[in-house]
């Protein structure tokens, strides 16, 4: 199995602050990763910084072979990743449709593709031609989520999909996520929640302090309760 | 899934109105306190000609600052460089601004509007790559640069020009008015309105229905995210600030033919004028700025009428009284 | 060491610098008693003051306001419609400061108030607005401030130049109303400017500096950043129109061209960006620097334009002409801003810091 991503020795500084202190890990192509933590433990700028949203003081990025940490967002992205921010950052001015139309990057929009889209969020063929900023929480991240994959892409980094949605919807996510797995997909997935992780995660990655302290499949962390203790902390019994 | 179906159906975005309206509410009040129905269609006539002209001016600048938060302080400058370049082919041609035929008139008119408009983006190219480019971000640095290339550029003029005003005269076929009745309506106003309603309408279609236009609203919400979908915003930028630069010297040759005359201090004076339009309108919203452009217009004429002294401050009041209502502005863009 | 603050000047070229502008301005009087020489010492003090109360606004709260000339211009108007309304007392010039820094006070706190709360480029251009507004009326309203010819009026009977207290002495100078109307201006100007960096280094001067850093952690950490920015706003206001006021006083006269141009305006930025935002001894050190520029190297321009138009030289003496002296102050701002941010004194300080601590 080859690696899609991987980070070697990766620093960000955000203004004075040093917020990653070496991060090291790689992706393994058309797997999901999980990407755990506590608040403040780095996640989403690791993935800000993949996106070169961040710019890394130090370090190597490498995305299927070809190195990227000095390259400007828009190039990375059109190496074929689909940003998925914590913030979700739909466009609340354009309509449903003008967002998805700017996501496809490459042409017009794909039918086939809508409907497969549509399948998973059948609000977002309902809304089609409202203005996004109407959308619901729930409704705006499945938009969020669509744009990234209006288009094949290699590479999906998703921030906190869950955060503060009904599981309902959580679990409409899920179904999603595997799905786009099984199209072949490679996934990095920043999650808070760990009953949501285990059950779409393949292999897990944990943060601390801008640093990564544990790697390996997600099956082995969710069988071990000792072990995501000492990783995870009472952070973890909130979701739970 | 099914549940995600059964939502209640988007309740529609109320629509702001209010601040569309405020300029017909301004017109109809001023009616009776004009009295003479003559002057005031008279009055309003000058005022949406002149709302439209400074509307061509301001549109770019707060584009600019929208998608970009860049705020050109020297944005006046492509005003008046724009006068400046239509000169060139205004005053060789005066027989055929002379000629008393609409059809030699505009064309040495079009011509020089185009050549303005050109070198004004060609000067948008510049000021953006050596002014704004390298300070990009830092708003105090960006300001003390963009005014001084103000300085810069109204000096260049002087030093190329010299310090005099020149007379421009509007051609023949333009001058006059269409008279209906006790009414007159210039007909170089007519056609300011024209131009500038062709402008608003041409920069509304292409925001609305265009894919350029789509990632300029894009960008002026969030310019992070159409950097992550894989657009170069830069270049975009570039562009959008080319084309108000450009704009600016339309308005520029317009205002100058308005005012049969031209000179270096104009940018200057517009600027503030156009500062206040863009302020009143909501930093960044086209549509805020083209209300705001017949608010000040309105109030400058209206006012100018019924308490010439009043005139004097007449836009800060303006300004105070929409600012009180609305601090930022009639429509404050969203995500700043 | 008191009225000196703890802030030093923290480089020996600068500590000499400093030293020699203010022994020169000292004894200007007795060393270089001409006009011009007078003229050009007055205007480094009153400008270094203003720069200075400007450099509290634009180095330390990181905001551009183009209102300042306007304050200046209260000060300035204040004492001369005094002074042509009363007559020439004491009495009117304390009248003038009376009405003129209260109004430039609560002028300022208005603006602040009102445009400090949302973005600094709001500020600018408000600022800007109001600024030129200003302009329009003090040349409009001819029955208050003279319109377009502005006021002149005459001085109280000891600054009046006629007022002779000491003949001609053995340096051949003669100690008049003038030299002590310069004194007044120079010393006025300096306890302004000793007065503002013991601002900047009170605890009051360190929350601006944070908020300047980084507004959003301030109001984060308990601060009311619009309190501070309005009062900073403020108390730059009140020293800008009390230099305007010691203008009015060595002027004798007070006009729109002299206080509230566009000109000055750029002027002032020129200065403070030359000599070094958020240091306030960059104030001084600007000043001088570019008002001795503005009036020897003016004469030497029309010099070159000559020379050039006399060698047939196309576009050059038009470039050249020192009426054209704005066109390369401009160039100069731009480059200053882009390649000496910190100006002459940050450039000085850089270079007296050991290597180590960069």
């Amino acid at each position: 199995m080859t690696d899609l991503l991987t980070l070697t020795n990766v620093h960000t500084h955000i203004g004075r602050y040093h917020i990653l202190h070496g991060v090291d890990f790689a992706i393994p192509e058309h797997q999901t990763t999980m990407l755990l933590g506590r608040n403040g433990a780095g996640k989403t700028t690791t993935l800000r910084t993949i996106m070169g949203l961040w710019a890394a003081s130090s370090g190597q990025i490498t995305l299927a072979g070809q190195r990227i940490e000095a390259m400007a967002t828009p190039d990375i992205a059109r190496l074929g990743i689909g940003y998925v921010p914590e913030s979700m950052a739909v466009f609340s001015d354009l309509t449903v449709k003008e967002n998805l139309v700017l996501a496809a990057r490459d042409g017009p929009l794909d039918d086939n593709r809508l409907e497969w889209i549509f399948g998973f969020f059948p609000a977002l063929k309902r809304f089609w031609l409202s203005r996004a900023g109407g959308l619901s929480g729930g409704q705006k991240q499945m938009l969020s989520i669509a744009r990234a994959i209006v288009e094949p892409r290699k590479l999906l980094l998703i921030d906190e999909p869950t955060k503060g949605l009904a599981p309902a919807i959580i679990g409409a996510l899920i179904e999603c996520f595997a799905e786009i797995k099984r199209s072949g997909v490679t996934i990095l997935l920043v999650e808070q929640n760990f009953h949501v992780a285990q059950r779409i995660g393949d292999a897990v990655l944990v943060m601390d302090n801008g640093r990564i302290v544990h790697r390996g499949a997600m099956a082995a962390l969710a069988e071990d309760t000792l072990l995501q203790e000492r990783l995870l902390g009472l952070s973890l019994e909130a979701h739970q | 899934m099914t549940e995600l179906v059964a939502l209640d159906p988007l309740p529609k975005p109320k629509r702001d109105i209010l601040p569309l309206l405020l300029p017909l509410i301004l017109a109809v009040v001023m009616l009776p306190l004009i009295g003479s129905p003559s002057s005031w269609m008279t009055l309003t006539v000058a005022s949406l000609a002149m709302g439209m002209m400074i509307f061509i001016m301001a549109s770019g600048l707060t584009l600019v600052f929208g998608l970009m938060d860049v705020l050109n302080f020297g944005h006046g400058a492509f005003i008046s460089v724009g006068a400046y370049v239509a000169t060139l082919v205004l005053l060789p041609l005066a027989t055929w601004v002379q000629a008393d035929s609409l059809l030699t008139n505009l064309a040495v008119l079009a011509p020089a509007a185009i050549l303005a408009m050109g070198v004004s983006g060609a000067l948008g190219l510049i000021v953006e790559r050596v002014l704004i480019l390298p300070v990009y971000g830092q708003h105090l640095k960006q300001i003390l640069m963009t005014t001084g290339g103000l300085i810069v550029a109204e000096q260049a003029l002087y030093a190329l020009w010299g310090p005099q005003i020149i007379p421009l005269p509007l051609p023949t076929s333009l001058r006059g008015s269409f008279i209906f009745g006790d009414i007159a309506i210039a007909k170089y106003r007519l056609l300011a309105m024209l131009v500038g309603l062709a402008v608003f309408l041409a920069i509304q279609i292409t925001l609305n229905r265009s894919k350029i236009g789509l990632l300029i609203r894009a960008g002026v919400e969030n310019r992070e995210m159409v950097e992550a979908l894989g657009y170069r915003i830069r270049r975009l930028f570039l562009g959008v600030f080319m084309v108000g630069s450009a704009l600016a010297g339309l308005g520029g040759t317009m205002w100058a033919l308005y005012r049969e005359q031209v000179h270096a201090s104009m940018g200057n004076e517009l600027t503030v004028m156009i500062f206040i339009v863009i302020i009143i309108g909501g930093l960044g919203s086209i549509g805020g700025c083209f209300i705001g452009a017949l608010l000040v217009a309105m109030v400058a004429n209206y006012g100018g009428f019924l308490v010439p002294k009043l005139a004097l401050v007449s836009n800060i009041l303006l300004m105070v009284v929409i600012l009180m209502w609305r601090p930022r502005g009639l429509y404050a863009v969203t995500n700043r | 060491m008191m009225i000196l603050s703890g802030d030093r000047p923290r480089s020996r070229i600068l500590s000499v610098l400093l030293l020699v502008i203010v022994v020169a301005l000292a004894v200007t009087p007795f060393v270089f008693p001409g006009a011009k020489a007078m003229n050009v010492a007055t205007k480094i003090c009153i400008f270094a003051a203003l720069v200075a109360s400007y450099d509290l606004l634009l180095g330390y709260t990181g905001t551009v306001s183009f209102a300042h000339t306007m304050f200046f211009g209260i000060g300035s108007y204040a004492v001369a419609i005094a002074l042509y309304a009363i007559g020439p007392s004491w009495g009117a010039v304390a009248a003038g400061l009376a009405i003129g820094l209260p109004l430039a006070a609560l002028l300022a706190l208005g603006i602040g108030l009102f445009s400090l709360r949302v973005e600094a480029i709001f500020f600018a251009m408000i600022t800007l607005a109001v600024a030129s507004a200003f302009l329009v009326l003090a040349s409009q309203l001819s029955w208050l401030t003279g319109g377009e010819d502005g006021r002149s009026f005459t001085l109280p009977e000891l600054l009046r130049p006629g007022t002779v207290f000491i003949p001609k002495n053995v340096l051949g100078t003669a100690i008049t109303g003038r030299t002590l109307t310069y004194y007044i201006v120079l010393v006025g100007s300096a306890a302004m400017i000793l007065g503002l960096l013991r601002v900047v280094n009170s605890p009051f001067g360190r929350v601006l500096q944070a908020i300047r850093e980084n507004r959003f952690r301030a109001e984060a950490l308990g601060f009311r950043t619009v309190f501070h920015l309005t009062y900073a706003n403020c108390l730059a206001a009140v020293v800008a129109a009390s230099a305007g006021a010691l203008n009015a006083l060595w002027l004798r006269y007070t006009g729109p061209d002299t206080t509230l141009s566009f000109a000055i305006m750029l002027d002032i930025l020129l200065m403070v960006v030359i000599g070094g935002m958020g240091t306030i001894y960059g104030a001084v050190v600007g000043a001088a620097v570019f008002i001795l520029a503005e009036n020897y190297l003016q004469s030497l321009m029309g010099a070159a334009s000559t020379a050039a138009a006399d060698a047939g030289l196309p576009l050059l003496p038009g470039l050249l002409h020192p009426d054209r002296w704005l066109l390369w102050l401009g160039l100069l701002f731009i480059a200053s801003v882009y390649f000496f941010p910190t100006g002459i004194v940050g450039r000085l300080r850089e270079m007296a810091r050991p290597q180590a601590e960069g």
